[in-house]
């Protein structure tokens, strides 16, 4: 496909790569932008870092969600199953039969049960995914405050350690006033991010799944006409955004180390406006799974460069909504340019010209 | 005995609103035989039902609003409490601003908080509507945004409105025995109903949200239209803003219409809406609000573990859903279906199998 390309450049750029083209065009000029106006803060590695160090968790959402709203749903409750699952683990590390490995397997389950679940109701079922992840959301809520109210903080030895256990790069670090030099610092849960980031790409790319999700989330009655199983599809890419939530609720309570019923709040929204961003719509169809992790890294940087600005808190709300409604304005703007010459594609383009290559082939 | 049956389709979609209501009734009886009780307290009557019709007067007016913009634009508005908050943070600006306050100077508030309203609809209608955003992520902008400037607004306090008039619109005005939220809820519900029944609004909304573009083949602009939706949720969220601000009787920009939109669209889709637009019953809305209001109440009443209220509330929701979901009534009607072919079985003997199920399918086909 690739030798093709280069054959015949005209081929049309699917609407899925050109969101994620401008999405990382945006985030070049955004992060150029922050080197240029505070170059002593964002021209250190660390600080780059520091955004998949702090934030793993939201990164880990994202990537669930991003499934799920390319095959057309919407999943609001990973902010609250995150939520639910630090406390979870927390309490059990913190109990007598505590183990790290238990832990693990307890997110893991609470983010399974939470998936089959919508993905049940919605998928064989035929419910609104707003209605049914609005019910998750506050089921996680109120099972978080059932458990406990107060913060739990992890002491124990084994995931205290594991905690503050950190990968420095030595070759890469900034010399500090005194001259020492120190090297960047990257936490497990980036490592985590960067494997999942991966996994998730490769299985939206060119697993059997991936394509069908694009299919069902493009048109799911063509789908269906198509052969492919649009329930199993969808159910399948609600189990993938629990399981995505669960396993963020792990990492981060690897990153605090504490549980806390604000944990996790509001990650719905985040997440969403980072996948617009990543250009993931939400009509379902369209959208780079790259595109997940470069929102989410263009809606902290601008978070991060507002911090930097040190305009008040409330000037941030406002400032960061009004650079949403530019993305989204901006985005709007490309598509309808690009809709005015030609018909859209619903299918990504390594979906479409497959067929017609096939079928020149045979014509050939 | 036709016209019955045809007036009862019509009304099928309030039947689930109505039986959770029944339901909620029934559990609530069951807990204590006082539950319709009034009481005449200073002039004015206090009880469940006034309590549940006072505490329920915004979520009512915001899911009207929610109604239209669902049925237009196959999408939801998820910040209205925040138009709301800005909406109130205005009237509350203009009124302490005022010096004397009169009823004129709350009415002339209110009127500048509505066009705050539909500045702000304007907004969010613009970018669905010319701009093609989904309503969800266009809203979204003022979801974040939103608070922190009803926070600018009010000068980074929480003003309080301390006046003879508009405490009185917040509970009650003497001689009237109906608390004011509540004739105010009215009046706006028999507007909606008004324009409904005399204007094109609800055959134009129902035909954008079914087919855009067949609608606009047909000579209707769909922009328009839905931009009309997202100018009346503006003024529909004014609306509650000034009730909830009299209500509270200070203007509290973190907390005011915090997360209504979840209980708006779940009013919606409680009043047997779809969620996807097309054809809307707003009184379903309303029953389906009520409901809500009730069902947190009923909740309360029972004593439940405050801190599990959310997950109850969740495990309710989820078990409406799924009872009222189309798998599960096609099913429900295949066994009754089952059930009649196995009685006209045992009433026709002699026939074969083949037989009686003929006769079934054509007598439902009669029905």
């Amino acid at each position: 496909m690739r030798s093709l390309n280069t054959t015949k450049p005209k081929t049309r750029l699917s609407n899925s790569n050109l969101l994620f083209m401008i999405a990382g065009i945006i985030f070049v000029l955004m992060y150029g932008f922050a080197l240029i106006s505070y170059p002593g803060s964002f021209m250190q590695f660390q600080t780059f870092f520091d955004l998949f160090n702090l934030n793993s968790a939201l990164f880990i959402v994202t990537l669930g969600l991003c499934v799920v709203m390319i095959a057309g749903g919407i999943d609001i409750s990973v902010g609250a199953v995150c939520g639910l699952v630090t406390m979870a683990c927390a309490m059990l590390l913190q109990s007598t039969m505590g183990s790290i490995w238990g832990a693990l397997l307890l997110a893991l389950g609470i983010g399974t049960a939470f998936g089959v679940l919508h993905g049940f109701l919605i998928a064989y079922l035929e419910i609104q995914p707003f209605i049914i992840t609005l019910g998750g959301m506050f089921l996680a809520q109120g099972l978080l405050t059932t458990l406990h109210k107060d913060p739990i903080n992890v002491t124990m030895p084994a995931f205290v350690s594991l905690r503050n256990f950190t990968i420095e790069i030595p070759w890469l670090g900034t010399v500090n006033r005194l001259g020492y030099f120190i090297p960047c610092e990257i936490k497990p849960g980036v490592i985590v991010v960067v494997v999942l980031v991966i996994i998730f790409a490769v299985l939206m790319k060119w697993s059997r799944f991936g394509r069908n999700v694009y299919a069902v989330g493009g048109n799911s009655e063509s789908a269906r006409m198509l052969g492919i199983n649009v329930k199993r599809t969808m159910f399948f890419s609600y189990v993938i955004s629990g399981l995505a939530a669960g396993i963020s609720g792990f990492v981060f309570l690897m990153t605090t180390g504490a549980g806390n019923i604000g944990n996790g709040a509001l990650f719905e929204m985040k997440a969403i406006a980072s996948n617009v961003i990543g250009g993931i719509l939400l009509n379902g169809g369209v959208g780079n799974l790259l595109g997940a992790p470069i929102g989410t890294l263009t809606l902290l940087t601008i978070n991060e460069l507002i911090r930097a600005a040190g305009v008040q808190s409330n000037l941030q709300a406002i400032v960061s909504g009004l650079l949403l409604y530019v993305f989204i304005v901006l985005q709007s703007i490309v598509m309808s340019l690009r809709g005015r010459r030609k018909f859209r594609l619903a299918l990504p383009s390594w979906l479409k010209p497959q067929q017609l290559q096939d079928d020149k082939k045979i014509d050939n | 005995m036709l016209r019955l049956k045809a007036y009862v389709n019509r009304l099928s979609h309030l039947f689930l609103p109505l039986s959770v209501l029944a339901l909620l009734i029934i559990i609530n009886l069951i807990k204590g035989a006082d539950y319709f009780s009034i009481t005449m307290v200073n002039g004015a009557f206090y009880g469940n039902i006034p309590n549940i019709l006072f505490g329920a007067s915004e979520l009512v007016i915001l899911s009207i609003g929610m109604t239209l913009v669902t049925a237009a634009s196959r999408g939801q508005d998820i910040s209205i409490g925040e138009i709301g908050a800005i909406t109130s943070a205005t009237f509350v600006l203009y009124v302490l601003n005022a010096g004397n306050v009169t009823v004129w100077t709350i009415l002339v508030g209110f009127l500048i908080s509505c066009v705050v309203g539909i500045i702000i609809g304007a907004f969010n209608g613009t970018l669905v509507s010319v701009f093609k955003v989904q309503p969800m992520v266009a809203t979204l902008i003022l979801f974040l945004g939103g608070r922190s400037i009803a926070f600018m607004i009010d000068g980074k306090v929480s003003p309080i409105l301390a006046n003879e008039i508009s405490n009185k619109i917040g509970t009650v005005i003497p001689g009237i025995p109906i608390q004011t939220p509540i004739i105010l809820t009215a009046v706006f519900i028999a507007i909606v109903a008004v324009v409904l029944k005399t204007t094109n609004l609800r055959l134009y909304v129902e035909s954008v949200g079914i087919n855009p573009s067949a609608v606009r083949l047909n000579g209707i602009d769909p922009k328009k239209i839905i931009f009309l939706t997202f100018l009346i949720m503006g003024v529909c969220s004014a609306v509650a803003g000034f009730i909830a601000v009299n209500k509270a009787g200070r203007h509290d920009s973190v907390n005011i219409l915090k997360f209504i939109m979840m209980d708006a669209i779940l009013a919606v889709a409680l009043g047997g809406n779809s969620l996807a637009g097309g054809k809307f019953s707003i009184s379903g809305s309303i029953i389906g609000a009520y409901t809500i209001e009730m069902l947190n109440r009923t909740l309360l009443r029972l004593e439940v573990n405050p801190e599990a209220i959310k997950s109850f509330k969740a495990v309710f929701i989820i078990i409406l859903m799924v009872i009222a979901s189309p798998v599960v009534r096609v099913l429900v009607g295949k066994v009754l279906d089952r059930i009649k072919t196995f009685y006209s079985d045992r009433q026709t003997d002699g026939l074969n199998n083949a037989a009686v199920s003929i006769t079934g399918a054509t007598g439902k086909k009669e029905e």
